[in-house]
């Protein structure tokens, strides 16, 4: 399956684009995801530990699985206001 | 709020501080609280030159909305606005306008910081900051609407 990978700041910045197709196995959750990510872009690697994630818009968890079409971002810590 | 204005948005467009005061339902209302989050000239001991914000649109919507909620619970009588600017401003332009309209003014500050301090927790928005000698993203908090701690600090600063 396809899914539509969004990123953002210093993550968009890392990757040289906030939009990329990736393809994953069914089944596959958004850790899934961010692993074939961090496997390409190795410097992603240091956000592990302080990144938010969302599927279609919303707010999820890094064990929530995916399916074809999704679009799930990674969000840095956020700095608003 | 009267017709032809959003209580939450997240717009490229300068922020109208009176049209959205103007657009608050007054009707029992004792008190506007109006606070601006401006471009500050200086972080962490840099000169900064401008800011260029990014936000991921629908989500940071989403959060603006969970906020308005979230104050809804806490101070029921309360109508509050939140306006989020993104895109490059210069120093000393509004990024942020919240507005909160009570029958009694305590509750509007205190909703008003609340809102701002939920803000700079959970809504997927990122200063990227030019300063003399270079730029920088800043990044915050994690964000996490669930996270029950945040939300209990958000408004103990609120009620202080």
């Amino acid at each position: 399956m396809r899914v539509t990978v969004r990123l953002f700041a210093r993550l968009r910045d890392i990757a040289g684009s906030g939009e990329l197709t990736r393809e994953a196995p069914a089944g596959a959750d958004v850790r899934a995801v961010w692993q074939s990510l961090v496997a390409d872009y190795p410097e992603l690697s240091a956000y592990e530990k302080s990144i938010s994630c969302a599927v279609n818009a919303d707010y999820s968890r890094f064990s929530a699985e995916v399916a074809d079409g999704d679009e799930v971002a990674f969000l840095p810590p956020v700095s608003g206001g | 709020m009267k017709a032809g204005m959003q209580m939450t948005a997240i717009t490229t467009a300068p922020l109208d501080q009176e049209a959205l005061v103007r657009a608050l339902d007054t009707t029992g209302i004792g008190g506007v609280t109006v606070f601006l989050g401006l471009v500050r000239d200086h972080n962490k001991g840099r000169t900064v030159l401008y800011l260029d914000y990014e936000a991921y649109e629908p989500l940071a919507l989403r959060g603006l909305d969970v906020i308005v909620a979230e104050s809804r619970e806490r101070w029921p009588d309360v109508r509050l606005a939140i306006h989020h600017r993104i895109g490059r401003m210069e120093i000393g332009e509004a990024s942020v306008i919240i507005a909160a309209a009570s029958p009694h003014r305590a509750d509007a500050f205190s909703a008003s910081r609340y809102a701002i301090e939920r803000i700079k927790q959970i809504v997927p928005i990122w200063k990227h900051e030019y300063f003399e000698g270079g730029d920088v993203w800043i990044e915050g908090a994690t964000a996490d609407p669930e996270n029950v701690d945040a939300r209990q600090e958000a408004l103990r600063i609120a009620c202080a």
